[in-house]
């Protein structure tokens, strides 16, 4: 079992390692980085000063380390357009993305396992096709246009919801938050299903498949046979089955919920990192696409991590035969 | 070989035939293609002419006539005075070639190294599935737009929106080869261990060149069926960044381009420059999407 | 409207009908299938794959596959019409009046689950008992069962167990709320040779130190031989032959039966060669006319093809033949006339 964490947290590791250099490259070979900081007015004095502070003439594995140090400590330098430092410009916008990204992942889990298990059981009847057609549409409608979609009916033609910004925010210190107004929470109601919706579908259709080829199990059968009540067959049994192939998709689902968060962001002018991301991309602010890079990358390989290890508390034949090969 | 051609054909086109949705998504996809191929014949005006454009047709709306130049267009006009109708068709052409050429390139990239990684294996399998591995964690648009900040970053400014098309073609492309290679990857590993090939090693000839001679044929439907799935995908992406200002310039608007800048006039009533570009793509988008899915239930049941 | 019985059996069927509508028109998978199984009898059920024996079982607890429904007859359940039941009393009856064995133990077990949890769930869902005392009455049940160390064991995970050790907690589970009858779906096709004797050793006496009434659905006619009291054969959804285990192993009536016998190893004691009965059973879509079994058996006759499917009555409640063998012939008989046809 030891072993098969250990494993896991390497292969995390090499993940790691790989998006940074990636960042790294970008960072250090896409334009001159002190053509990028320094502007039009500089001496060679000021060239020189900032190749040295940037090492630039170090060695590259010795540059790389350098670099991989600082993201650690969350020092990606200085934003080429805003002249700030990258981690107070993330820190700002991060409560956004993530309060945005929270709503749309309950949303999506909840009701996409809820309607997936109900889907499979009342396989055939009327509500259990209409859910299935819908969400072949939402599966098919591109992300942004769900968006417009939505701004055109409750924004433009019912004026019911706001199709922009975060509504009135409070301030929790280091934290700002849509939660504690009706405005917030009213202008969060919209992004939200954008962003959760294509997850949603997801996954149902993923709960439901599996949950239909879980009925027809043997286990299942016989758990039927020993008079259990209908319930505690489908939730105890044949769910609880489902799970580690339903907790491995929604956990990559969650972290595509960040990065989708970039359109979903772009439709609605949600001030979070993922417009800022989508802004730097537009003007090439390098340092910021890099911090985003492995901001993203951190998410996802803990995420996995996660989903790895949650695979030992549901499944007994992987507790006793992880230390071995699986 | 060819009776097995054939035989495979006429299956395919039996199923098809049994098919409705396929025949509609068929029919759907062909008069969005010939509207984009014809374009230039077919289209009233040229859009990219700006002698063309009369801002008096300004916000002309569908089959209405224009209040001062008593002009009619059939999708309306757009804040310049536009042809919405010939827009469309021209942005179908940027949508559509764009679309094309990334997943050419994307299935240039995937087989080959599939290939390669299947047939050395070793250590150049292990780089190419491990960089598949890294890249699959993350979803492939945010991929493509690493690709288009970086591209962008590298060309000279006074080419950027030149240069943007190819850009686009080249960071969709890259962002989706993965599942190519790992087809062609498993076909290949199939292949090299039968007796042909090591008897083909041992006489020393090009076994490589006479692989693929046998690995191509098996992997063409799986294959075809992953570059029709991956063109809708594709095209989804190209509207997504073109949507987001990071793809197509709007001198040369694709669909979402076009849906970017409909957007604006969203909340002055000005529906139908949003609208009628946005069901274009949906339609195109669905079509080749219904086609690949069934193109996937018909070739290869187990592909997913 | 049963006559009262003083002892009515633990399971009866009356002209059990089972159908099952596809597109190209219904199929009957059961038809018109009538026994009575004695509380602490054991009644052998034998046909080929597909002649209809678990689809009977499965119908007796209401668990068939839709689109399959009961389409006539009655099953009752110690004097109880049960057939007509709602899904809940059905399910109330499943596990507390039938225990189920299935075929192979290692899907029929919940891998996540531990065996006890199973056994807890089980026994909870029918009888009025706390937690503790099911747990006391699990380990209980799976040393019955011949589990060694199951106070240990009672935690572990199916995975943990072999073959046979599963199936024996499968029977402790069917088992575990007391039924008066359990229905044995191939219970030991799936498991090794050398413990299936073992396993039909156990089912037999558990069920007989219960008075438990045991439906033993299998194609093996050797495990029929030393287990079953009657037996009944089947054939295309139909009963064939209906009698004594040892009347009908030695003085085989039905051609099919006496074919079945004469193919299996057990059974057969005397004959050098196994034999082979020729074709295979029609498929439920295109049953010919008359007869069922007639283009396979040796001994048809014209009436054979003509004559509407005969029933048991045809033999005084014994074969469903037209011109049953000479009991004190039987298997040979089949035999040589079988090689005269197929030469």
């Amino acid at each position: 079992m030891l072993a098969y964490v250990l494993r896991r947290i390497g292969q995390s590791v090499l993940v790691l390692l790989v998006t940074g250099l990636v960042a790294f490259s970008m960072f250090r070979f896409v334009g001159d980085p002190v053509d990028n900081m320094l502007g039009q007015e500089r001496t060679q004095a000021d060239v020189e000063r900032l190749r040295d502070r940037l090492g630039l003439d170090e060695p590259f594995a010795v540059q790389y380390w350098s670099f991989l140090t600082n993201a650690a400590r969350g020092d990606f330098g200085l934003s080429y357009r805003q002249g700030r430092p990258v981690a107070e410009i993330i820190a700002e916008r991060l409560p956004a993305t993530l309060e945005l990204a929270a709503v749309s992942a309950v949303l999506a889990v909840v009701l996409g396992v809820a309607f997936g298990i109900y889907a499979a059981i009342r396989r055939g009847g009327w509500l259990a096709n209409a859910i299935m057609t819908a969400s072949l549409i939402g599966v098919s409608l591109p992300t942004f246009l769900i968006g417009i979609l939505l701004i055109w009916i409750f924004s433009v033609e019912l004026g019911w919801l706001p199709s922009y910004g975060r509504g009135e925010v409070v301030d929790l210190g280091w934290w700002s938050t849509g939660f504690l107004t009706a405005s917030g929470l009213k202008a969060l109601i919209l992004p939200a299903i954008t962003l959760g919706l294509y997850q949603m579908t997801l996954i149902m259709r993923l709960v439901r498949s599996e949950m239909m080829e879980a009925l027809g199990q043997d286990f299942v059968r016989f758990a039927r046979a020993r008079g259990l009540p209908e319930r505690a067959v489908t939730l105890r049994h044949a769910l609880r089955n489902v799970a580690v192939p339903v907790i491995t998709v929604t956990g990559l689902q969650l972290g595509s919920i960040i990065a989708f968060a970039i359109i979903t962001e772009t439709v609605f002018q949600w001030p979070g990192v993922g417009l800022l991301f989508i802004n730097a991309v537009q003007f090439v602010d390098i340092p910021i696409m890099a911090a985003y890079l492995m901001g993203i990358s951190v998410m996802f390989v803990g995420i996995n991590l996660v989903v790895d290890l949650s695979y030992l508390a549901i499944d007994p034949r992987l507790r006793a035969g992880a230390g071995g090969r699986t | 070989m060819s009776r097995m051609a054939r035989a495979w054909d006429s299956d395919l086109a039996y199923g098809f035939r049994r098919s409705p949705l396929a025949v509609l998504s068929l029919a759907v996809l062909l008069m969005l293609v010939a509207g984009a191929v014809l374009a230039p014949l077919v289209a009233p005006t040229d859009p990219f002419d700006p002698a063309s454009l009369d801002l008096m047709n300004g916000f002309t709306p569908p089959l209405t006539e224009n209040e001062f130049t008593g002009e009619r267009f059939l999708l309306g006009t757009d804040d310049q005075g536009r042809d919405v109708f010939s827009a469309i068709l021209f942005g179908m052409r940027i949508s559509l070639m764009v679309g094309v050429l990334a997943v050419m390139l994307a299935m240039v990239i995937g087989v080959s190294l599939g290939l390669v990684a299947g047939f050395r294996g070793g250590l150049v399998d292990s780089v190419v599935m491990r960089a598949a591995d890294v890249q699959l964690t993350f979803p492939a648009i945010l991929v493509a737009m690493l690709i288009f900040g970086v591209a962008k970053g590298i060309t000279p400014v006074e080419y950027r929106d030149q240069m943007a098309i190819w850009v686009l073609v080249l960071a969709i492309g890259f962002s989706d080869w993965v599942q190519f290679a790992r087809v062609v990857r498993g076909a290949t590993m199939v292949e090299r261990d039968k007796d042909y090939v090591q008897a083909a090693r041992l006489t020393g000839r090009g076994s490589l060149s006479i692989m693929l001679r046998h690995v191509l044929p098996n992997v063409l439907s799986p294959v075809l069926v992953i570059a029709t799935i991956s063109l809708a995908l594709a095209i989804i992406a190209e509207a997504t960044l073109s949507f987001l200002g990071v793809g197509a310039p709007p001198t040369q608007p694709s669909l979402g381009t076009l849906i970017r800048i409909g957007q604006d006039f969203l909340f002055s009533g000005e529906w139908w420059i949003l609208a009628f570009p946005a069901a274009t793509l949906l339609a195109l988008a669905l079509s080749v999407n219904l086609l690949g899915d069934w193109l996937r239930d018909t070739l290869n049941p187990r592909l997913k | 409207m049963s006559a009262p019985d003083p002892v009515p059996p633990a399971l009866e069927l009356r002209n059990l009908r089972v159908d099952i509508p596809t597109r190209r028109g219904t199929l009957r998978a059961v038809d018109d299938v009538s026994f009575a199984i004695a509380p602490g009898e054991i009644l052998g059920v034998v046909g080929e794959s597909g002649a209809g024996k678990s689809m009977t079982g499965n119908a007796v607890i209401g668990l068939l596959d839709p689109p399959a429904r009961i389409a006539g007859g009655e099953v009752h359940l110690n004097g109880r019409r049960i057939d007509t039941l709602g899904r809940g009393a059905l399910r109330r009856i499943r596990g507390a009046e039938i225990g189920m064995v299935f075929q192979d133990p290692t899907s029929s077990l919940d891998p996540l689950l531990t065996i006890g949890d199973q056994l807890v769930e089980t026994m909870r869902a029918h009888l009025d008992i706390s937690g503790k005392a099911a747990r006391a009455r699990a380990v209980a049940a799976l040393e019955e069962v011949g589990i060694p160390g199951a106070r240990d064991r009672i935690d572990s995970y199916p995975f943990q167990f072999s073959g046979g050790m599963r199936q024996r907690v499968v029977i402790a589970l069917a088992l575990c709320a007391e039924p008066s009858l359990v229905i044995a779906d191939e219970p030991t096709t799936a498991l090794d040779v050398s413990v299936q004797a073992q396993i039909i050793a156990l089912l037999k006496r558990l069920c007989a130190e219960r008075g438990t009434a045991v439906m033993l659905v299998t194609h093996d006619m050797g495990v029929i031989a030393e287990t079953a009291d009657r037996v009944l054969v089947m054939y295309a959804g139909r009963m064939a032959e209906l009698g004594p285990v040892r009347e009908v192993i030695d003085r085989a009536r039905h051609p099919y039966t006496a074919g079945l016998m004469a193919s299996t190893p057990a059974a057969s004691r005397g004959a050098r060669r196994l034999y082979q009965i020729p074709g295979a059973m029609p498929r439920l879509t295109d049953l010919p006319e008359g007869c069922p079994f007639h283009p396979r058996c040796p001994k048809a006759q014209e009436d054979c093809r003509r004559v509407p499917r005969p029933t048991l009555a045809a033999d005084g409640g014994r074969a469903a033949c037209l011109h049953p063998l000479d009991p004190e012939r039987g298997a040979e008989d089949v035999a040589r006339a079988a090689e005269g046809t197929a030469r």
